[in-house]
């Protein structure tokens, strides 16, 4: 066993810990930070309910060690609404079509959407894309519907003519 | 759910990783993680020492070289699958890559960790089955550079020694002098798109003037513990003009493989599936040599 002291930035914030290095990121957001909207399902990165930005890319926290994060930015779920509670659009368009139920997932969905429209930034998204792009996010509510409509509606359109 | 206890090694350089993996016991290499870590996870891998190189930069690169494109082990599969550098010269590497893991898994995962890990439904392996690639690794005692044939060994197991790390993978020249008269192509099947594969095949065609097939390659994974190459297919359509009655021949000789199967997908259904999506690859590919 070792141990290791890191520097992370998360959600803007600067932190200095002291960490096992055994300790995923997923624990060490949730238990040493206390930002426990980042989800654990089910710890071997097939449902992607952990699914974080490690410098704007997203990745699956329990896949990752927390000593990996040192000297990295890591945005979580915590940091997409304002500090008023307003919601960012993707998640208001979530609520709006019904895109969760339970919620278990979302943090992570949330976060994977956020990737998507970073990346696509004026460029028209299709229903395949979004769909590939939820591919690593399992819901066993919503049957992806409503997420799909979710994120159509907020990402930029191909023009209809 | 939580890896055993290890102590945790960064190494800066590939000299000060080489130096860490002659001097450790019980070391393994940790690469992107995507597999790595949910063997750790589930105890299944219970490493004394684990050796990050994802802080070595020196091993996470895309080149071009007389001899073809090289990447380095530790090279991102999203930053290959965004490489206009790989498109041009390898766009089969783009075509497996499409169908591997999720974007949450590519941003991470790279491309030595893929091929050291060999599973047998992994797409990065056939490709590299199919263009003949050529791995250099690295102990303290030098270098060495092994064909990806015989670097598979088995199961989940690769040739490299006790103390020696992949570095950089050679994809070879594409086809010969005349790349512009090829083309290649990866069809697999999954039960859910993204889901690991059952059966993958990936072709590589190159066509002559006279529309003569000058030079093929066909390798497929699923269908034993490491990915194969198909030579009989590849006897069969060297020299010859392509047709549909050629393709369907030729597909019926994959499907006639032995294949070994497991309960969810018996060998009768990978080998069903190895016929079809070895037509499905050879049609598009040499619709690609055409195009």
């Amino acid at each position: 066993m070792s141990t290791h002291e890191i520097s992370v930035t998360v959600n803007g914030k600067a932190y200095q810990r002291t960490v096992d290095s055994r300790l995923h990121l997923a624990d060490f957001l949730r238990q040493d930070l206390g930002l426990t909207g980042t989800h654990i399902g089910c710890e071997h990165g097939v449902c992607g309910a952990c699914t974080v930005l490690v410098d704007d890319a997203t990745a699956r926290s329990c896949l990752m060690l927390a000593v990996q994060a040192g000297g990295r930015r890591v945005d979580t779920i915590e940091s997409v609404a304002l500090p008023d509670g307003t919601l960012h659009p993707i998640q208001a368009a979530l609520s709006r079509h019904h895109g969760l139920q339970c919620g278990y997932c979302t943090p992570g969905v949330v976060m994977t959407l956020l990737e998507l429209q970073r990346e696509c930034g004026n460029d028209p998204v299709g229903e395949a894309e979004v769909r590939r792009a939820l591919s690593g996010n399992l819901c066993r509510c919503t049957g992806y519907q409503g997420m799909v409509d979710a994120a159509l509606a907020v990402l930029p359109k191909a023009s209809s003519r | 759910m939580k890896p055993s206890a290890f102590t945790y090694h960064a190494p800066k350089t590939l000299d000060e990783a080489l130096d860490l993996m002659a001097t450790l016991d019980n070391a393994r290499v940790l690469a992107g993680g995507q597999s790595l870590m949910p063997m750790m996870n589930y105890r299944v891998v219970q490493p004394g020492h684990l050796i990050d190189l994802g802080r070595i930069p020196e091993l996470a690169f895309v080149v071009d070289t007389p001899e073809g494109l090289k990447v380095g082990a530790m090279t991102t599969q999203r930053s290959i699958e965004r490489s206009a550098l790989v498109r041009e010269r390898c766009p089969l590497l783009i075509d497996a890559l499409f169908h591997v893991g999720h974007q949450q898994t590519r941003n991470r995962g790279t491309i030595g960790g893929s091929i050291c890990h060999l599973d047998p439904a992994a797409e990065l392996p056939v490709t590299a089955c199919a263009l003949d690639a050529v791995m250099t690794v690295a102990s303290k005692n030098g270098r060495r550079k092994i064909p990806f044939a015989d670097f598979a060994a088995g199961y989940l197991t690769s040739s490299l020694g006790p103390n020696e790390i992949l570095i950089a993978i050679d994809f070879g020249p594409y086809l010969g002098s005349r790349p512009e008269r090829a083309g290649s192509a990866f069809e697999e099947y999954a039960v859910r798109p993204a889901d690991f594969a059952i059966v993958s095949v990936a072709a590589v065609i190159a066509m002559n003037e006279d529309d003569v097939i000058s030079d093929a390659r066909v390798a497929a994974g699923g269908i034993a513990a490491v990915p194969i190459r198909l030579t009989g297919v590849e006897e069969l359509l060297k020299r010859q003009r392509p047709g549909a009655d050629l393709i369907e021949r030729v597909a019926a000789t994959a499907a006639a493989l032995p294949a070994e199967g497991d309960d969810a997908n018996p060998a009768e259904y990978r080998q069903e599936l190895a016929g079809h999506l070895t037509q499905r690859a050879l049609r598009k590919a040499i619709q690609r040599v055409r195009a």
